[in-house]
């Protein structure tokens, strides 16, 4: 049975194309950049190549930085605590806005930041799992210091209106910060025209190497390291730099940034036919308004049926997705993110998330539209609650 | 944390075979009818559990037999997880052939060690275990609804811990005879608190009337009480006047709850003071520095500090968070 990979939002397979660009990086040229001999030396070119394609991907400014390190999370702690020891901790500046939809590495971060006394606004999305500008530009007080909104959700897709928020926290005179984990490759992202001062992501989200990731930082804007101990990225990251991930992540940005009209129109189309077919079926509900979504992005309810009861039977014939219900996290809690859209209790133990890629293929499509509607015959068959 | 908890365990990984075999084709799901009720001479009984916090639901049909109280017949339908169904499948698997009153003593520990490839190994990982309770209690709802009874008539007495069926007076003797100090060795020694933790303290999974963190406390001060009667007796402290009393847990938040706070850069001051009806005295603390805004000072400092003056003052006070 040829396994079907529907959880692109979690993590994505690497193109071919782009480890073939890593491959060299590991027996042949494994120099330390940071060496003055001729194995260092020539690594240092491929390295300004990935930087480019980096820059370019997001659009950044030469005088901006985009700091190469492991991981959004890591870049998200980095700008959040950052934040807390150049600026919350000694000035007046006592507080932080982001919202209920974040990723947990934001949101441990700023409850670690309300330990030291900051004080956190999480606001809350409405029905639509929508965060306005509106809504930042009222939370925002002469004392706040910083906003973190993210650019797309990764369980809803929904993307936020970024630019607007950033242009609200502008005007206010305020730093703001966006996790762009799932919206690099899915929409356009940049940063010419969407003044955020922060901006992370991880490669492997988009078909590049785990363990790597990046911190844009606009000129201007201030951030001490996390990591202390060593003058690479500018003294802004310690640590030798994974050479093959750079190479990695500098050609899957690439592939993503050219890949982005197929992504709207060939994806989005694959998506939608997926969700008409499941619509189709009684009493299935998808999360959110497709324009507003990214094009890969699928999120439903299915009434009556549990959703790790559903993967699991999705599993058994080899599609992989996720669900958000309760009973399948390690803590039993339902996703936080559902509740804060105010889904009813229901959706919060059915929903399931089915999230597509560029290597998604019609037949794959058709076969899991198949398959799920077996598994909804069948578990409802067994569900009281249906 | 050690080696085998860094890389943190998949949820399916840790289904037993049997649970796995039982979710992808269980055998008793579906539904009896009066007439299959009356073709097996006997009596249809439909009884409904939930947990709502859970999102759980399940109904189990028996067919009990007119002469003789045996179960000739059971099926069930769920809306849960893998393990809600594969444990309410093999529930009703062994419901067959028992008599009502056999029927009524399997618990969900029963049916987990029935789900179990190797004697020694758990069918589901500790916190999935909280969904084979339901499993349990569909059980003593068909029992009670087939005898004409309440339910609660039923249901053993003070539980505290669900999924581990661990009582109360089973976590008070375990704390008396060992000595123990800690909910950690309370969980090693009865596993209460070992699966969904829900019953530890407050804020977890589910809400419980009785939690390990206020037995401990409770059952700890009685045992000091009674080893040095010299101590503050709790009729001498709802006794003493009003600055007394203050002057008691001032003393008692110097030297026992502030120097622990002030380790992790936080602190308290006592508020206010007030005796209920119901013969408890209320102690209204406000939260300083990093206690201040953080979100687990709610459950769990408010918990050690409580603890810490009912072990020293008076299991009479309760601490109010203001």
């Amino acid at each position: 049975m040829d396994r079907i990979y529907l959880d692109n939002n979690a993590t994505t397979i690497v193109d071919p194309q782009v480890r073939e660009a890593m491959d060299p990086f590991y027996c042949q040229m494994y120099g330390n950049p940071n060496s003055l001999h001729s194995f260092g030396i020539e690594v240092r070119p491929h390295l300004h190549r990935a930087m480019e394609q980096l820059y370019t991907g997001i659009g950044a400014g030469d005088d901006d930085d985009i700091i190469v390190n492991s991981c959004a999370t890591e870049g998200n702690n980095t700008v959040i605590t950052g934040m807390y020891f150049s600026l919350l901790k000694d000035t007046r500046k006592k507080r932080v806005v982001t919202t209920q939809l974040e990723h947990p590495c934001i949101r441990e971060a700023c409850r670690f930041l309300e330990r030291q006394g900051v004080k956190v606004t999480y606001l809350a999305p409405d029905r639509q799992g929508m965060i306005t500008a509106q809504m930042v530009k009222e939370a925002i007080s002469d004392k706040t210091a910083l906003v973190s909104v993210m650019w797309a959700n990764n369980e809803t897709g929904i993307v936020l209106p970024i630019k607007e928020i950033a242009q609200v926290c502008k005007e206010a005179g305020v730093y703001c910060h966006t996790d762009a984990v799932q919206a690099i490759g899915k929409v356009p992202v940049n940063l010419q025209e969407v003044p955020v001062d922060y901006l992370t992501f991880s490669a492997h989200k988009f078909h590049g190497p785990k363990g790597v990731g990046g911190l844009f930082v606009r000129k201007g804007a201030m951030l001490p390291p996390l990591l202390h101990g060593g003058e690479q990225m500018g003294g802004h990251r310690a640590g030798t730099v994974d050479v093959a991930g750079l190479v990695g992540m500098g050609k899957a940005m690439e592939i993503a940034v050219d890949s982005l009209e197929f992504e709207n129109t060939e994806v989005r189309r694959l998506r939608d036919k997926l969700e008409d077919a499941l619509l189709q079926i009684d009493d299935v509900m998808s999360v959110g308004q497709r324009s507003l979504r990214t094009p890969n992005t699928l999120y439903v309810s299915v009434r009556g049926v549990e959703g790790e009861a559903f993967i699991w039977d999705l599993n058994q014939n080899g599609i992989a997705a996720s669900t958000g219900s309760a009973c399948a996290s390690e803590s039993l809690e339902a996703s936080p993110i559902l509740m804060a859209i105010g889904a009813d209790k229901e959706l919060a133990h059915t929903g399931v998330r089915l999230s597509l890629s560029r290597f998604t293929t019609e037949q794959e499509i058709d076969r899991t539209i198949e398959v799920i509607k077996h598994a909804v015959v069948r578990l409802r068959q067994m569900s009281t609650a249906y | 944390m050690a080696k085998n908890d860094l890389i943190g365990g998949s949820l399916w990984e840790q289904y037993s075979e049997k649970v796995s075999e039982r979710m992808n084709n269980p055998r008793h799901f579906g539904e009896l009818t009066e007439d299959d009720a009356k073709a097996m001479n006997g009596r249809l009984i439909i009884a409904n559990e939930g947990a709502e916090s859970c999102g759980d639901t399940v109904r189990l049909f028996w067919i009990v037999g007119n002469d003789d109280e045996v179960i000739k017949a059971a099926k069930f339908k769920s809306f849960g997880c893998g393990t809600a169904i594969a444990s309410t499948d093999m529930m009703a698997e062994m419901c067959i052939g028992k008599t009502v009153e056999e029927a009524t003593k399997i618990t969900n520990l029963d049916v987990e060690r029935a789900l179990r490839d190797t004697e020694d190994q758990a069918a589901v990982p500790p916190q999935k275990m909280h969904c084979s309770v339901m499993a349990y209690e569909v059980i003593k709802q068909a029992t009670a609804i087939y005898r004409n009874v309440d339910v609660a008539t039923l249901q053993e007495k003070d539980i505290v811990c669900e999924c581990a069926r661990v009582s109360l007076q089973m976590v008070e003797d375990a704390i008396r005879i060992n000595n123990l100090t800690t909910i950690e060795e309370i969980t090693a020694y009865t596993k209460a608190g070992a699966f969904c933790k829900s019953c530890i303290e407050p804020g977890g999974h589910e809400k419980r009337s009785i939690y390990l963190v206020d037995i401990l406390a409770r059952v700890r001060a009685e045992m000091e009480r009674a080893e040095n009667p010299e101590g503050v007796a709790e009729d001498d402290f709802a006794a003493f006047s009003i600055v007394k009393q203050i002057k008691l847990i001032e003393a008692a938040l110097d030297q026992y709850v502030r120097p622990a706070l002030a380790g992790d850069g936080g602190g308290l001051e006592l508020d206010d003071v007030r005796l209920a009806d119901d013969g408890l005295i209320y102690v209204h603390i406000k939260y300083q520095g990093s206690c201040k805004g953080c979100a687990g000072s709610t459950a769990g400092t408010r918990s050690f500090v409580q603890k810490s003056l009912q072990g020293t003052v008076s299991d009479k006070l309760r601490v109010v968070v203001e």
